[in-house]
């Protein structure tokens, strides 16, 4: 374990992009948390931190001038690595024929600044739906194959934060290529610091660092367990997948539809939700065509559309379907829980719906 | 008469019934035989019969004035046909014609009925039966009348 | 090579089956590419401008230099394909799925139940079972539609009634006096059928409700929910597990099927909006 200090984070920044990494990282935009282009660490949210609650997100000053002094926005890194819109190929026609151009694959190198532990299981998961499979979703291979990941452990939780229940945090494990834990105390600002990979050990050896001693790695790992143990939410996770699939009647699914906007927001700020949609486009010449992959949500009526209906018509079976999958198929398909306990949903749900209450409901009158 | 209760208790309607009682029945039956084209009954008609089909195929129609006749089913080997022998006021409520050589054993209503009548059993027996053919092909027409194979485009103007 | 991407082939012939179904039989536009599926698999396919929709193959798995498709008109991109004419292109991803169980199948007796549209699909495994025929024990194919004219692959079944070792029945919801055959739901012909129900595999594709009546029909004589395989049908974007639309429950419609094994999906079929 090695000890970054504060002063000399920005090298950190410069290492990565005299790298060919596009820096990517927190900073505040609209009253939020969100990821952006970062050139310095002055766009970071230097002494902010943010207060979450169901429905509710608000900035706040800190007391101390951390840089990573809050949890998570709105925004997952989905946004970079499975763009919200992306062109996949366009053709043009010629008499009865017409040729498809792929789309130029995005080679960018990103470099993510920030990640936190649940994200980076999120991250893990997505992995596992585009290229674990028969095929593979080569654009989100590519853009993943290059990223590098700077993780960020937390020391404080969220009011939403639900990771502890969900295995998947506050301390980034496995799978980043630098990790940071954040140590502001009695005037020291300092990082401890390390690698995780051949990527990440050659940046740190491109910037100043010390070896940690023991008292720091020890206060670092206090923090974190104190991170731990002040989880916002709590999810009881046993038994889910067969708690929720024996439970497709529960009249709860009723009650929460009765709160439910169907506004699929819940579904875009999920760090794990990868539905798409395909729009075909031509031009008003009709001999130039476009394909473009969207985002979708499982929360739109058309979402489950088949001639003649959709067979998702009520909003109990579109919330069933997001959370049942998420919290139960997800198991089936994939190996592993959909929820990584971020606790996006509860803060952006507009109504205050918990996933974590929905499951209690649920478990509690199924005693 | 004793080939027609071997032939009635093989039959799947008949199957089962106490040996008693397919002697009851015996007593009202005799063999039928209708080629293709003839008709069996007809909407209207006195239903007087209840007929055990043993072979062919007999189609259900319902003549409209517009489209005339129009199939609503076909029975054969196996089925039974006719329960308005039962039903006051014991008419057939549509036609039943043979469309290929049909052979059955048809069975006296009112003779039926009269049995039912004195031996309750049997009678409870008979509509245990009927009731399980009754709750089939309603099932049957539901399906039908789904019409599930039918378009249904939304944007169809 | 990207998944995503579809190939081109060219449209040899456009026949048009009835009123609303028609079938396309496509060739690759370059070289001498041969399309090899599995019975019971289904492709993307592309028209230019319109869309790409999922539509199963319907032409003989053992004939790979064509690849035939029947559809109905239903939708936008249906609609844009039947006005297609012998030349013209259309893009094809695929093939993708599961497949009918027609190895499995070998010895036993097999029971074929199609509704409407679904017997393009299972098409491709009455061509394989048929193929080798000495393999399996009676066979029997029982095809339901909504009239007379709405019989697919007329001729085609013709000739297979004529088949002495086939049991061939079809039978329709409504007919004029013309019609001499069935008339009724086809769940009504599976008690005329004969077949050892501790040795028989069904394979059934049509409308979901037709597919439930003709299950519990079956379980009825006798068979188990591990010999009675179905083809499922939902909203599919990609074909190949990324979109997230056609998700049924645990399973996706596009990998883990379209066809299944009605054991696996028992728990799910039957339930409302899953």
């Amino acid at each position: 374990m090695k000890v970054l200090i504060r002063s000399d984070f920005y090298l950190l920044l410069e290492a990565l992009r005299r790298n060919n990494y596009k820096t990517i990282g927190p900073t505040i935009k609209d009253g939020a948390i969100v990821y952006d282009k970062i050139n310095s660490s002055e766009d970071l949210p230097i002494g902010w931190t943010d207060k979450q609650d169901a429905g509710k997100y608000r900035l706040e000053k800190r007391n101390d001038d951390a840089l990573f002094g809050y949890v998570v926005g709105p925004q997952s890194w989905k946004k970079f690595l499975n763009p919200p819109i992306q062109k996949l190929w366009h053709a043009a026609k010629t008499e009865n024929k017409f040729d498809i151009i792929p789309e130029k694959p995005d080679d960018t190198k990103f470099a993510f600044i920030g990640v936190r532990s649940c994200e980076l299981n999120a991250i893990f998961i997505q992995d596992k739906v585009f290229t674990s499979g028969e095929y593979v979703n080569q654009n989100y291979k590519l853009r993943r194959d290059n990223a590098f990941i700077v993780a960020v452990n937390c020391v404080e939780s969220g009011g939403t934060c639900f990771c502890v229940s969900m295995n998947t945090g506050p301390k980034a494990e496995k799978g980043f290529d630098i990790s940071l834990t954040e140590i502001v105390k009695d005037g020291h600002h300092n990082f401890l610091i390390e690698s995780g990979s051949e990527k990440g050990e050659k940046i740190l050896s491109e910037i100043p660092h010390r070896t940690a001693i023991q008292n720091e790695i020890n206060f670092g790992n206090e923090l974190i367990s104190n991170a731990a143990a002040t989880m916002g939410r709590v999810l009881d996770t046993s038994n889910i997948r067969n708690l929720l699939l024996n439970n497709l009647d529960h009249p709860q699914w009723d009650k929460v539809a009765e709160r439910c906007l169907s506004c699929a927001n819940c579904t875009m700020v999920c760090p794990t939700c990868f539905c798409t949609t395909v729009e075909d486009t031509t031009d008003l010449t009709g001999e130039h065509a476009e394909r473009w992959q969207k985002w979708d949500s499982c929360f739109t009526i058309d979402f489950s559309y088949i001639h003649g209906g959709s067979i998702r018509n009520s909003v109990k079976s579109r919330y069933r379907q997001w959370m049942t999958h998420k919290l139960a198929t997800w198991h089936d398909q994939f190996g592993t829980s959909g929820c990584v306990g971020c606790g996006r949903c509860i803060t952006w749900c507009p109504v205050e719906i918990d996933i974590t209450a929905e499951v209690r409901a649920i478990k509690e009158s199924s005693k | 008469m004793e080939s027609l209760e071997k032939i009635l208790q093989q039959h799947p309607f008949i199957q089962g019934l106490a040996p008693e009682h397919v002697q009851l029945i015996v007593g009202c039956a005799k063999n039928a035989v209708f080629e293709a084209g003839k008709f069996l009954f007809q909407e209207d008609e006195e239903a007087s019969e209840f007929y055990i089909l043993r072979s062919g195929k007999v189609s259900l129609e319902i003549f409209t004035p517009e489209y005339g006749p129009v199939a609503i089913q076909t029975v054969g080997e196996g089925d039974i046909l006719g329960w308005s022998w039962l039903i006051p006021p014991y008419v057939w409520r549509m036609d039943g014609r043979a469309i290929e050589t049909t052979r059955a054993i048809s069975l006296d209503g009112k003779c039926l009925r009269g049995k039912c009548e004195k031996d309750p059993k049997l009678g409870y027996e008979l509509m245990k039966r009927l009731a399980n053919v009754f709750e089939q092909r309603l099932n049957a027409m539901r399906l039908q009348l789904l019409d599930i194979y039918s378009i249904k485009v939304p944007d169809k103007k | 090579m990207d998944p995503m991407i579809p190939t081109q082939y060219k449209i040899q012939r456009v026949k048009k089956e009835t009123q609303d179904v028609f079938t396309v039989e496509l060739i690759p536009t370059e070289g001498e590419r041969k399309f090899s599926f599995g019975a019971g698999q289904f492709n993307m396919l592309y028209i230019f401008g319109t869309g790409e929709i999922p539509i199963s193959i319907s032409g003989n798995p053992n004939k790979t230099g064509v690849l035939i498709h029947t559809t109905r008109t239903v939708g936008m991109v249906t609609k844009a394909m039947s006005k297609l004419k012998a030349g013209d292109t259309i893009g094809v991803r695929g093939p993708y799925g599961s497949t009918w169980p027609v190895k499995e199948a070998i010895g036993n007796d097999i029971v074929i139940i199609a509704g409407g549209i679904g017997l393009a699909p299972l098409r491709t495994a009455i061509y394989e079972i048929l193929r080798e025929r000495e393999s399996y024990g009676r066979i029997a194919i029982l095809y339901g539609t909504r009239t007379p004219d709405d019989i697919l692959f007329k001729r085609e079944l013709e000739k297979l009634k004529s088949r002495l070792d086939l049991d061939v029945q079809v039978t329709v919801d409504r007919a004029a006096r013309t019609w001499n055959g069935n008339v009724g739901v086809v769940t009504t012909l599976i008690p005329r059928v004969r077949f050892d129900p501790k040795n028989t595999t069904a394979m059934i594709c049509g409308p979901e409700i037709m597919m439930k009546y003709s299950i519990s029909e079956l379980m009825k004589s006798g068979l188990s929910a591990e010999k009675i395989f179905l083809s499922m049908e939902r909203n599919m974007k990609c074909g190949i597990g990324f979109c997230g639309h056609c998700q049924y429950g645990t399973e996706f419609i596009c990998k883990d099927g379209p066809i299944f094994k009605y054991e696996r999906i028992k728990h799910l079929f039957g339930k409302r909006e899953i």
